[in-house]
């Protein structure tokens, strides 16, 4: 069965050593049950270990391998039951799992987002973003250290878990620095926000490596952080 | 590190605070009055509230190999040591908060759910002191007594509150703490989870024990398998002898009321 295909080719090429050369599919691969749209773990499109020394690739095969994969397996189950308990008209049922929903499917967001966000330095990663979006950030910020100094600033001051973005503002038409707390995507924040850039600072995204030295994080992720995809989306978003 | 006033690493030792003596307690106030000269005036003087790092009552490579003494190293002389520092930079700028023990503290900067700035650091001050000391060596195992009389009554079988409590601790979402408390009001055990650093005290709960569920609290030992670590701490490091230690002090509260004392 398709399906079965399908899981399979993704365990062969998720086992430990095999290089990840697939080219990441503009959206998540989506398998339909039941009419039901759910979800499975995106590729990366780089190896784990092409992004040290930034981030290791121990962190960067749990990442992906553990969290991620919860979060898509949680958040499938989570939509079965949302379906379920919406065919039925059970609407505290429904309500009673948006926390789930939001949380797991956040999580899948997020982290979809984040892989997109990182290149390594060999592919373009840490090169400083050009044109358009180079030249908001001199207007909105005054300049890109300004920025990251921000954003690492943000980052270090979030307590507990949570992301720190850089968002646009299509409303405005202006660039800004946003967290969230936990895994609530950046529309938690408003509608209008599109995400262009992500930092993950939950823990588990560099415990291993930094240990509890989060602003060492921050500082070096600058490295690996692809700003040609934060300009695709910018110069798409604002046309 | 050191402190201008050292205590005692012990806990039974009485401490005179702003309100007199107090008793001693298992989580005894660390409240250390420091007067310092700012200048060669006389008559200008600072009082400022100043905390220190309680250690954990066992040496940091006890827990091994169910919690390794990297762990301990980092969570403790890392994390706790931040909050405390942390804590009492804030002090510093807050003449206001002078004169509390740590557990008053907590429940004043908690402002009834808007927290005042210095809440995070008090709260989590707090938290750590009380998690170490709901480890032990050789933990684990099963209560006995009347505390085992308790969680049978509230939960039906020890067995079942094991569950729940690794079910809760597995279902939280983001950082957070998941508590077994005694509830006053209902006389009752409860299990609660908390975020971040939100504790049951403010709720006027009183804590049982407790398991720190952020990330930095089992991420080298466990990575990603909260399961393992929250099954773990039930198995082999839970100190049921602390937890008798504080129901048998609740028991005050909650059997007789709160003890009313002449207003000073």
């Amino acid at each position: 069965m398709a399906l079965r295909t399908l899981a399979s080719k993704k365990t062969l090429f998720l086992s430990p050593g095999f290089p990840l050369r697939r080219c990441v599919a503009a959206d998540p691969v989506l398998l339909k049950t039941r009419g039901l749209v759910t979800f499975s773990l995106p590729d990366l499109p780089y190896d784990y270990g092409e992004l040290e020394p930034a981030i290791s690739g121990e962190i960067m095969k749990l990442q992906h391998q553990k969290h991620h994969q919860t979060y898509i397996s949680n958040y499938n189950k989570a939509l079965e039951q949302l379906d379920e308990a919406m065919s039925k008209g059970d609407a505290s049922k429904v309500v009673g799992l948006q926390g789930a929903i939001k949380f797991n499917g956040g999580g899948h967001v997020n982290h979809s987002i984040f892989w997109k966000n990182l290149a390594p330095t060999s592919k373009g990663g840490g090169e400083p973003p050009h044109a358009a979006l180079g030249w908001a950030i001199d207007t909105d910020f005054g300049s890109l250290e300004t920025l990251v100094k921000k954003i690492n600033a943000e980052g270090a001051a979030l307590q507990g878990s949570g992301w720190v973005w850089l968002a646009l503002d299509k409303e405005m038409k202006k660039l800004r620095v946003e967290t969230t707390a936990n895994q609530d995507p950046l529309v938690t924040k408003g509608l209008h926000l599109i995400p262009l850039l992500g930092i993950d600072v939950w823990e588990h995204a560099y415990y291993l490596q930094y240990k509890n030295v989060k602003p060492d994080y921050l500082n070096n992720i600058w490295k690996v952080i692809n700003w040609k995809y934060a300009s695709e989306i910018y110069a798409k978003e604002i046309a | 590190m050191g402190f201008p006033l050292a205590l005692p690493s012990s806990r039974q030792t009485p401490t005179l605070t702003s309100h007199g003596l107090h008793s001693s307690s298992i989580y005894a106030p660390k409240l250390v009055l420091q007067k310092r000269r700012l200048c060669w005036s006389q008559r200008s003087f600072k009082v400022m509230a100043y905390y220190g790092l309680t250690t954990p009552p066992y040496e940091l490579d006890a827990l091994e190999p169910y919690m390794s003494k990297k762990t301990l190293e980092v969570h403790w002389g890392k994390h706790h040591r931040e909050y405390v520092e942390g804590l009492n930079k804030h002090l510093a700028n807050s003449p206001i908060l002078y004169g509390y023990t740590l557990e008053e503290l907590v429940k004043a900067t908690y402002n009834n759910g808007n927290p005042l700035p210095e809440f995070n650091n008090a709260a989590q001050v707090w938290n750590h002191d009380f998690f170490w000391e709901s480890m032990q060596p050789d933990g684990g195992k099963m209560p006995w007594g009347g505390l085992l009389e308790q969680i049978e009554k509230d939960f039906g079988a020890y067995n079942k509150f094991r569950d729940e409590f690794v079910e809760s601790a597995i279902s939280i979402f983001g950082s957070g703490w998941v508590w077994l408390v005694l509830k006053p009001e209902e006389k009752k055990l409860s299990i609660l989870r908390t975020s971040n650093a939100v504790c049951p005290l403010v709720w006027r709960d009183i804590p049982i024990i407790s398991l720190d569920m952020w990330e930095h609290a089992y991420y080298l030992d466990y990575k990603d398998n909260r399961e393992k670590y929250a099954n773990t701490f039930m198995n082999h490091l839970v100190s049921w002898h602390a937890a008798t230690a504080r129901i048998v002090r609740a028991q005050a509260f909650v059997n007789l009321g709160e003890p009313k004392v002449p207003v000073a």
